[in-house]
């Protein structure tokens, strides 16, 4: 029977969780790194008892870990992320020009083919990537020299590039998305990049149609349709049929198009998943009832999923990283929760249950399903 | 030899318990301590000082014979005792509550 192994990357350490496939019991392993924040940790598809993962730290600042053995025991790697050439500057809150300085790894993206190749998405934002099993990082620096670099601004959680999306069928596509710039994407490798922009509309800027200067929360793609993305930003659920190239929105009937995290069923790739969050001022569930939103659409027509959620005096949050599908046949939905929570839900998201209820916050949720 | 009490974290990342005991060639200040401590455990680097700079994390304390040793120059040399072996250099977290 196939193994579910969840990676939950909390404030103050890493959890992994596994159960067999009818993911009715779990075993939780960890605080891994106690005490460290532990923004991303993902596995290798080719190899995945090989894991990554950021730990970092506002007094010891980054550190990354790999693990050979599915998590058993870890091995700290390089944590040297030097921007290429003179870092330059991109604008600061108020505008001014503001010197690029590294503070630390969001996202973590293990390369399809290669279990030693790893990608890594940082603030201030910019692209790397280690080929050596992250002994040696170098910035893939077309991304932040693009033409648009010196105009980007950080959300109100820092410059930090959080999606990494490579395409399965054409592995010199690869596309990126930065908290406030926008998305992006790469047809050479991640040599160069292009803004993939068109049709966001963030009233928040001075021109709200700009070519960057959106702030995307988080884009998912179904790996059997890489030219379909689709997007939660900071307002507004978005869709894209043509490689980002154009956007729609799909908001429909949310009760509220904000949120941070959006995934896809692992076999119905017209299903989503949101979490819709009151508002940019209350980052919370409104009225209190966390709903996880489903789409067997494609957007525009969803439908509220409570079956084992709170539905009362919940005020928690649910963060851009922290959501994740499995591939068992019947797709298993997993989400967690800044009040320590990891709810799972092993039929597709119409039952949850709290497989963990007690962690520090929850940063990142990743899920592997092993043979 | 040169002693060096590391935070919590560090000894956890480093791997080591209690003190720290290094072989510093002289002059022995802050840089050439950390210079030695790097290279022992190179897992260290970037943890204390930043990587491009070489200064200290800005949440990283350096004290020496109960002195805050911590705006110091790197090069200064540091105490007498310290270079002596007789006392630590205590390198500390920044303090956070609440």
């Amino acid at each position: 029977m196939s193994t579910v192994r969840v990676l939950a990357g909390t404030r103050k350490g890493a959890f992994i969780l596994t159960s067999d496939g009818t993911r009715r019991d779990w075993r939780v392993s960890g605080p891994h790194f106690a005490g460290w924040e532990i923004y991303h940790m993902k596995g290798s598809p080719v190899d995945p008892n090989r894991l990554y993962a950021s730990q970092c730290s506002g007094w010891f600042g980054q550190v990354i870990q790999r693990s050979d053995d599915g998590g058993a025991s870890w091995t700290p790697v390089g944590n040297k992320f030097t921007y290429d050439g003179v870092p330059g500057t991109h604008q600061w809150y108020d505008g001014t020009p503001h010197p690029w300085e590294f503070k630390r790894v969001w996202h973590l993206e293990p390369s399809l083919a290669d279990p030693d190749t790893v990608y890594a998405g940082v603030e201030d934002a910019a692209l790397f990537r280690s080929t050596d099993g992250g002994a040696n990082w170098e910035e893939l620096s077309g991304l932040r020299r693009h033409d648009t670099g010196p105009h980007w601004q950080p959300g109100a959680g820092g410059m930090c590039l959080h999606t990494i999306l490579l395409d399965p069928a054409n592995k010199q596509r690869m596309y990126i998305a930065i908290s406030a710039a926008g998305a992006f994407r790469s047809d050479d490798g991640g040599a160069s990049w292009k803004p993939i922009n068109k049709g966001l509309v963030s009233n928040f800027m001075p021109d709200p149609t700009a070519e960057v200067g959106h702030c995307v929360h988080h884009v998912a793609m179904h790996p059997a349709r890489p030219d379909v993305l689709f997007m939660q930003k900071h307002w507004d659920v978005m869709r894209s049929d043509d490689a980002g190239d154009s956007w729609q929105e799909v908001s429909g009937n949310l009760p509220t198009d904000f949120g941070f995290v959006i995934d896809v069923h692992a076999h119905e790739p017209e299903t989503l998943y949101v979490v819709p969050i009151k508002s940019d001022s209350e980052h919370f569930p409104p009225e209190g009832k966390l709903r996880v939103y489903r789409s067997r659409t494609g957007g525009h027509e969803w439908e509220a999923l409570t079956k084992g959620l709170p539905q009362s005096d919940c005020y928690v949050n649910v963060l851009r990283d922290a959501m994740a599908v499995d591939r068992l046949d019947e797709c298993g939905v997993y989400f967690g929760t800044t009040g320590g929570q990891v709810y799972a839900s092993a039929d597709a998201g119409d039952n949850w249950t709290p497989i963990v209820r007690d962690l520090p916050a929850v940063l990142s949720v990743e899920v592997q399903t092993l043979p | 030899m040169i002693r060096v009490i590391l935070p919590y974290h560090l000894r956890t990342l480093a791997q080591v318990k209690g003190e720290i005991a290094l072989e510093v060639p002289e002059p022995v200040t802050a840089r050439t301590v950390l210079d030695a401590l790097e290279a022992r455990y190179p897992v260290l680097c970037g943890t204390i000082r930043d990587h491009q700079t070489l200064e200290r994390r800005a949440f990283l304390r350096f004290f020496a014979c109960e002195e805050d040793w911590s705006h110091e120059s790197m090069d200064a040399p540091l105490p007498e005792a310290v270079a002596a072996g007789r006392k630590p250099l205590l390198i500390l977290g920044a303090i956070a509550g609440g």
